[in-house]
């Protein structure tokens, strides 16, 4: 085991690496597409409810590895098929697209309960002072929504964080990705299946902590307000 | 000129309804400027319904509802800008939690660039002064009382200079010790010549600050008139049903 961690540390760190950036760049995204998607489905247009449910239905009803396939593989396809022939997708590039537009509707979902968690008279109180809706939305209820939504952001960086290993089916050079070949070269399964499943821990159990702290320093600041 | 003062609110043939649910049916009302409009009524009667109509938080079935002489309801209002003219205050106070006193008090002549922040600064502290919390401006709303809070909500609503004053019930989620110190800050705003249309359930000042008590029931104005006319002496028999039952 110790031999492995030796010959193989400049790989499993750097796929580590790639892992935690995958799902960084992801997670950025997926927070803009929910913040637009969340504000659709609380919106009073039914056009825009309608857009919007249709998307967060739509991508929860598919399964993360469908949807890789899909952008990695059948995009390129159609862009060939109308006539660029030298078209490409990384990788990296596919598998943030499907990271974050998976995460975005989840997201959504954490936008609208948030928002909806604001109290309705807030909204009233600062429409009554002539603030516009968007105005009110930016300067009264986000702050307000962000706040009661952190523990729910921080839970879905984990499972994104999680869902990464899912993108090694593409090609990603992540750290599932990295087990896989490690596993191929010395035929060590337990060994190194041990390994990575220890780094995902020990990078998880990190950030639920920093999370749980976080969480911790809000309520202590709610509790200091009342 | 000074019998022909202006109207402020002209309310006619006002009818609202919540899906079957006809909360008001048929109101007519002018409010001049200057005036104290107090709303008397069991709850169910409309007086909140009424007064969020005046400034759109409600939008109506059929009639006209014009403020300043603005069609409040007519789909080519800026309505953002005429609320800048019509404060409210709510029941529940809807302060921000997120912002300090002084911040929730900045926060509209800020963003609507009706003041620079040095101003709003200045203004915000010279309506705490007012309703005697400058003290408190750097809190946060969740550490004031009740009274406090709804003082608070008095002096943002009067930070964008409004001139019309709306009250949804601000005395009805308060302590009874903490009554008195709102009324007093609504009492000097009503000195001060302000406009004010409020719904309460405080007899006592309606009787003492209301240049017209309008009594409403089933979302009807039953009676209105001078405060002695209504409190003292009412005709109607629900007017006088409903003073037997507060009084």
């Amino acid at each position: 085991m110790i031999s492995i961690i030796q010959t193989y540390k400049v790989m499993l760190l750097q796929s580590l690496g790639q892992t935690l950036l995958l799902t960084l760049l992801s997670l950025i995204f997926a927070f803009i597409i929910g913040l637009i998607f969340g504000l659709m489905n609380v919106s009073k247009s039914r056009i825009l409810n309608c857009i919007g449910t249709i998307y967060v239905d739509g991508i929860r009803g598919v399964p993360l590895i469908v949807l890789a396939y899909f952008i990695y593989f059948g995009i390129p396809a159609a862009v060939k098929a109308i006539g660029f022939t030298d078209f490409k997708l990384s990788a990296l590039v596919a598998g943030t697209i499907s990271l974050s537009m998976n995460a975005g509707a989840y997201m959504a979902e954490i936008f609208r309960a948030g928002i909806q968690s604001v109290d309705k008279g807030q909204m009233e109180a600062a429409r009554s002072l002539g603030l516009s809706y968007g105005k009110s939305m930016r300067k009264v209820i986000l702050p307000q929504a962000i706040r009661t939504m952190i523990p729910s952001i921080i839970n879905q960086f984990i499972i994104s964080l999680k869902d990464t290993s899912i993108l090694s089916v593409i090609g990603f050079p992540e750290l599932t990705k990295a087990g896989n070949i490690i596993v191929g070269n010395t035929f060590k399964a337990l060994q190194v299946w041990g390994i990575v499943a220890i780094m995902y821990m020990v990078v998880i159990i990190t950030l639920s902590r920093v999370a749980k702290r976080i969480e911790r320093r809000i309520n202590v600041g709610k509790l200091e307000a009342n | 000129m000074e019998n022909s003062r202006q109207t402020k609110v002209s309310v006619k043939n006002l009818k609202k309804s919540f899906g079957k649910l006809e909360v008001l049916k048929n109101i007519d009302m002018e409010i001049e400027e200057g005036e104290v409009v107090v709303l008397l009524g069991p709850s169910g009667s409309g007086k909140s319904t009424f007064l969020r109509c005046l400034n759109r938080l409600e939008e109506i079935t059929a009639g006209e509802v014009i403020v300043d002489g603005i069609h409040v309801d007519d789909k080519k209002t800026d309505i953002n800008k005429l609320r800048e003219n019509i404060g409210m205050v709510f029941q529940h106070f809807n302060l921000f939690p997120h912002m300090t006193v002084l911040e929730n008090i900045m926060l509209a002549p800020v963003e609507l660039k009706k003041m620079t922040k040095e101003e709003a600064k200045e203004k915000g502290m010279a309506l705490l002064k007012r309703v005697g919390l400058d003290s408190k401006a750097d809190v946060y709303p969740p550490q004031l009382s009740g009274g406090q809070k709804q003082r608070v909500a008095i002096a943002r609503a009067l930070a964008m200079n409004p001139d019309i004053m709306l009250f949804d019930e601000p005395t009805s989620a308060l302590d009874p010790e903490m009554v008195g110190e709102v009324l007093n800050v609504m009492k000097e705003l009503a000195a001060d010549g302000m406009t004010m249309v409020v719904v309460t359930h405080e007899i006592g000042f309606a009787r003492e600050v209301a240049s017209r008590v309008v009594f409403m029931d089933g979302g009807y104005v039953v009676e209105q008139g001078t405060p002695e006319e209504v409190i003292l002496h009412p005709k109607e028999p629900r007017t006088i049903d409903f003073l037997n039952k507060v009084l």
